[in-house]
């Protein structure tokens, strides 16, 4: 068994990890879902014990130590996360639930304030769930409507179709960086530039990319980057909105109670700086501390040096699924990330789930909250295994006898 | 930590379900039904449409059970259809809830466990909670299609036996 690539010694990172060494069903655990949620290392979970054993008080109201310090660490939270993507200001990190609040939030305040009847919101085929229903809410309250752009078979989105759809009634862009369901990764910094030529906003949801591959949203130049600590080696609960201060300052609050304000009386009440007016009520303190111990892991590894060796195995996975007969990837645009979507036969997804399930192995399979992606290939569900740093081509190989083995079943 | 036996899949795929699921039974969409019912799992796209048409003695006198999915629906649906013919709505209504509430873990008299037939063959689905709905799902698509029936006037009792 090879784990040792080049100077990642990925033996070593699973120690790491403690979950990763128990077995299921009487084999050794073979996580391979990392895309609905990730593994947690353990300096992350110390991070959680350390602060409800030393530290838990509320933050920003105290004058005493101990809310001192659960503070400064929420803050210091906030900054690690602005480096991690490079922001400019952590002014411009909302912390959120994760990924579905995240475009909530936009949705329900700059939506609300910048869209009204007549206008439109592209998205695209391969949208998660959480990113087509807010907008669908808000266009059928304001009388908007939803362009869509299509994908071809491999699974990318046709850019020449998506400028066609950028029009003057256009007033947000918001596209996936990385699908879920195909893996497919779009060309973000194009697809802003196009819009920002119209003077279009671009959030970009970025819940898969960002465990995977180096972010820089001030690079990349869009105006709302949204993810997921769970997805991040984080705890499950917190989220990150960044957005443009000039965004952020202009949008209405998003929910009211404390933190968000700066005065109230019965008359008037005026509300707080960023990012407290959209951080209503005591927030999710140990989730934003674990967020950045997950975040200090990743910067130890290295997010490129983490990108590279996911490439590789990704490329040994496709190669290992093409060779099985009958067993069609979906999903195969040049640039992908650690997604490997199957079909096998008429054999359906969940019987594959559960013959793989009896042998340590986790994949997802469904429709993985994307039903559009379904429908354009003309399917119901998929068979899903998502990579992560920590995995190994032993493991994929464990996945590729899995599979002889729901064949055999199933012959 | 382990819910399931070492012996991998201990019947799950064994001969009964995988039978019915490679040779579904009665699975040519019956035309001039007198009722049809469809249910949809739009989690898995699991999907079953039922047709029946009954004699003049409210029985049962034909059926199709068209399913698509996975093989626990389709061994599911094959077995309903194949324990239909010929069965007043009231008896298939109560094996019905006698079924449902197999799989969801309480116990049967024997005599109940013996009317069952080929559906014992299921009960190791209980094992695999996340699949127990797959089996459920044909027999919503039955319950449906009585409680149309019903509202629609139809006997569901033999003569004499009332209501
Ligand atoms: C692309 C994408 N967007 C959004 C989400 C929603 O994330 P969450 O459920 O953490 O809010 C997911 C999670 O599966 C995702 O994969």
């Amino acid at each position: 068994m090879t784990t040792t690539s080049g100077t990642f010694d990925v033996a070593r990172i699973r120690e790491d990890f403690p979950l990763l060494k128990q077995t299921v069903n009487g084999k050794p655990l073979v996580y391979l879902d990392n895309a609905a949620t990730s593994q947690k290392p353990q300096s992350m979970i110390d991070a959680l014990v350390r602060y409800y054993t030393t530290e838990n008080s509320n933050v920003h109201r105290g004058v005493h130590t101990l809310s001192q310090l659960a503070t400064d660490d929420y803050e210091a939270a906030r900054t690690k996360v602005r480096k991690f993507i490079n922001a400019a200001e952590d002014h411009e990190l909302i912390y959120v639930r994760g990924t579905t609040e995240g475009i909530n939030l936009v949705a329900q305040t700059f939506g609300r304030q910048n869209i009204g009847q007549g206008d439109e919101i592209i998205i695209s085929t391969m949208e998660h769930h959480s990113n087509i229903v807010p907008w669908q809410i808000l266009c059928e309250e304001k009388g908007a409507q939803l362009k869509v752009v299509p994908i071809n078979d491999s699974g990318e989105l046709l850019i020449d179709e998506y400028e066609k759809l950028l029009s003057p009634r256009t007033k947000l862009v918001s596209i996936v960086h990385q699908s879920n369901a195909l893996g497919t990764i779009n060309p973000m910094e194009a697809i802003i530039e196009m819009a920002h030529s119209r003077g279009v906003p671009v959030l970009v949801d970025g819940a898969q990319s960002i465990p995977h591959m180096t972010i820089d949203v001030q690079k990349m130049g869009c105006d709302f980057f949204v993810f997921s600590g769970h997805k991040l080696f984080g705890p499950t609960g917190i989220g990150i909105l960044y957005g443009k201060a000039e965004y952020l300052n202009a949008m209405p609050p998003y929910q009211a109670g404390g933190e968000m304000i700066r005065s109230v009386s019965f008359e008037k009440t005026t509300y707080n700086v960023l990012p407290h007016k959209f951080e209503a009520g005591t927030p999710n303190i140990a989730g934003a501390i674990g967020l950045g111990a997950a975040i200090d892991y990743l910067n130890d590894l290295g997010m490129e040096r983490i990108n590279t060796y996911e490439k590789e195995l990704l490329d040994y996975g496709t190669d290992c699924l093409s060779r099985i007969e009958g067993l069609k990837i979906i999903g195969t645009a040049k640039e992908k990330g650690g997604i490997l979507s199957f079909v096998l036969g008429d054999i359906h997804p969940h019987d594959i789930g559960t013959i793989l399930d009896t042998q340590g192995i986790a994949i997802r399979t469904g429709h993985h909250c994307a039903q559009p992606v379904m429908q354009r290939f003309g399917i119901p569900a998929t068979a899903r295994a998502s990579l992560a740093f920590y995995n190994t081509k032993a493991e994929i190989d464990s996945l590729v006898e899995g599979i002889d083995r729901v064949l055999e079943v199933f012959s | 930590m382990s819910q399931l036996p070492d012996v991998p899949l201990d019947g799950l795929y064994g001969d009964a379900i995988m039978d019915h699921y490679r040779n579904p039974r009665r699975r040519s969409p019956l035309p001039n039904a007198d009722i049809e019912s469809h249910e949809l799992n739009p989690f898995c796209g699991d999907e079953i449409t039922l047709r029946m048409k009954l004699g003049a003695d409210g029985r049962v006198e034909a059926v199709s059970s068209v399913s698509q999915g996975c093989s626990i629906i389709q061994a599911s649906a094959s077995m309903m259809a194949e324990l239909m013919t010929g069965q007043m709505l009231s008896a298939l209504k109560e094996r019905s809830q006698k079924f449902r509430s197999m799989m969801r873990g309480e116990s049967l008299a024997e005599d109940d466990l013996k009317g069952l037939g080929d559906l014992l063959a299921l009960l190791v689905v209980r094992r695999y909670p996340v699949r127990i709905k797959c089996a459920l799902l044909p027999w919503l698509a039955l319950e449906e299609g009585i409680e149309k029936m019903a509202s629609d006037g139809v006997r569901l009792y033999p003569k004499n036996e009332g209501i």
